[in-house]
């Protein structure tokens, strides 16, 4: 049961994920990223992190993605054009892509001894558990990390406010 | 074993069944309740015609609405225009399946009461409205069309805005009860009655009153309805839809609002507990006993329910900045204070 639900929403990831680069219109694009979103959250919620996953639900795909279609949407944005794709994308960029993943692959079929493991469906980290955790084993940097979001925002304003004067 | 299972497969579709057949009468029967409530407050008599005092009038009109032609505009981006009010509707009717009506009871296994009790059931239902927001948004973006495109700009807009403080005026429920799961939330208002109700012996009547207010505006009801303000925008977001189509958004609007009601009475009105608590003694066999707390629930529901239209009678609309205003610059610092408040009032208890 566990598996096959893995599959199915591992491959409506991927599938997801290539619609958004293949589709041409960016609304449909935006909705791909959707379905990758609320995936990846069903695949949180086979690994037993179920907070994650509703907060991937309702911060991914109900926040970030709504403002996405809404600019969208407030832009108009209509098809992209197409070019032929530009000459260092096919030089560098998919061998990188290519050495990229297989250095990765390498590095964790070698590690794999020392990495855990983790089965799907086994066992469940409560909200309660997740908190402790958050807020009193891993606070500083979860702090750092509010404040950093912060500057992001007050740095957008600024930028924004730059125009009007 | 083998048949156990089966009963319990069976009782499981039986009890979904029930409770979306329950869900859509409900939501058809608040439509006519709107329209006799609004017109007693105009000063009319509103449906009366079909059937005694108007009664079989919800099913006059869904009959109508099943019969009419379903048009196709012609500019129109038909995947997301088919599909807009399909999200919309599902995303209305899947998040009463968390919702409990009454205490735990188990018959073979399978709680009546309840589609499925889920650890981070209040999660759930935010996640899942925040998602129904696609709906009203590719609908006025697929139907080409000036007043759609403004309706759906609007609500989602509004939506983002409000979800932010309906998110952070639920936290201080949560902190009380340490739980996310919507029984655990009911079952600790449930001592004393009224006096530990949330809204009052939980001292979360701020929250309370923020909760509602964001409520009527994710729901897109007046005084908060601009995304299909008729004034403005002819109909809003749905205004090149027809037929089935169009009922579908009128049903999600009502299945939300009941969904917002039933999380209102669970939250802040102890669910299915009674208002007298222990002072009045069990009597009656043991199913009046099950059935009891649901009656109290349903009370419950249908005061959110005639308060909502009651509201929509009552108050104008807003405009748009103030709106904005309200949203960002009232209701949000209000919810934060309201969850330090608790947090420190919870900590010197503790």
């Amino acid at each position: 049961m566990h598996l096959a639900l893995f599959f199915i929403f591992g491959g409506l990831c991927i599938a997801g994920a290539l619609n958004l680069l293949l589709q041409r219109h960016p609304i449909n694009s935006a909705l791909s990223l959707i379905v990758v979103m609320t995936s990846l959250a069903v695949l949180y919620l086979l690994l037993g992190a179920e907070f994650l996953a509703a907060a991937q639900v309702i911060v991914y795909s109900g926040a970030i993605m709504v403002l996405f279609t809404f600019v969208i949407m407030l832009l108009n944005a209509g098809r992209e054009e197409t070019t032929h794709g530009s000459k260092a994308a096919y030089i560098v960029g998919f061998p990188g892509a290519a050495a990229i993943l297989g250095v990765l692959a390498y590095i964790f079929l070698k590690q794999s001894d020392n990495l855990g493991t983790a089965k799907l469906g086994e066992y469940l980290v409560t909200t309660h558990d997740l908190s402790r955790v958050l807020f009193r084993d891993l606070l500083l940097p979860f702090e750092v990390t509010s404040v950093l979001i912060l500057i992001a925002i007050l740095g957008a304003v600024a930028l924004a406010r730059k125009g009007h004067e | 074993m083998e048949a156990s299972i089966w009963i319990f497969l069976l009782l499981s579709v039986l009890k979904v069944a029930v409770v979306t057949v329950i869900l859509l009468t409900a939501v058809a029967y608040t439509v006519l309740l709107e329209r006799k409530v609004v017109g007693r407050i105009q000063n009319r008599w509103g449906p009366s015609r079909v059937g005694p005092f108007g009664l079989l009038q919800p099913l006059a009109d869904g009959i109508k609405l099943f019969l009419k032609e379903d048009l196709m505009p012609s500019n129109v981006y038909k995947p997301l225009y088919i599909i807009a009010p399909m999200i919309a509707l599902t995303c209305a009717l899947i998040s009463i399946g968390v919702v409990p009506f009454g205490k735990e009871i188990y018959v073979k296994g399978v709680d009546l009461f309840q589609i499925s009790d889920i650890n981070i059931g209040l999660l759930v239902i935010l996640g899942v409205t925040s998602v129904g927001v696609y709906g009203i948004a590719l609908s006025g973006w697929s139907s080409n069309s000036k007043y759609s495109l403004l309706g759906s700009l609007r609500s989602s807009a509004q939506l983002v805005s409000y979800e932010l403080a309906l998110g952070l005026s639920l936290v201080g429920v949560v902190l009380r009860a340490g739980s996310f799961r919507l029984r655990d939330i009911v079952d600790i208002q449930a001592t004393h009655g009224i006096l530990s109700w949330n809204v009052f012996g939980g001292l979360q009547f701020v929250a309370f009153l923020i909760y509602l207010m964001a409520a009527y505006a994710e729901t897109n009801r007046a005084p908060f309805d601009l995304p299909e303000a008729e004034s403005e925008l002819t109909a809003g977001y749905h205004t090149e839809y027809s037929s089935m189509k169009f009922a579908m958004f009128f049903m999600a609007e009502y299945a939300n609002m009941i969904t917002v009601s039933c999380v209102a009475t669970l939250l802040f009105l102890g669910g299915w507990s009674s208002p007298f608590g222990s002072l009045l003694p069990a009597w009656g066999g043991p199913v009046v006993q099950a059935l009891l707390p649901v009656f109290w629930f349903v009370v419950k529901v249908f005061f959110f329910l005639f308060l909502y239209i009651w509201v929509r009678g009552t108050l104008p609309r807003f405009r748009y900045d103030q709106l904005m205003g309200f949203g960002w610059k009232f209701l949000l610092p209000v919810a934060i204070l309201n969850i330090i408040a608790t947090s420190l009032w919870l900590a010197y208890r503790a």
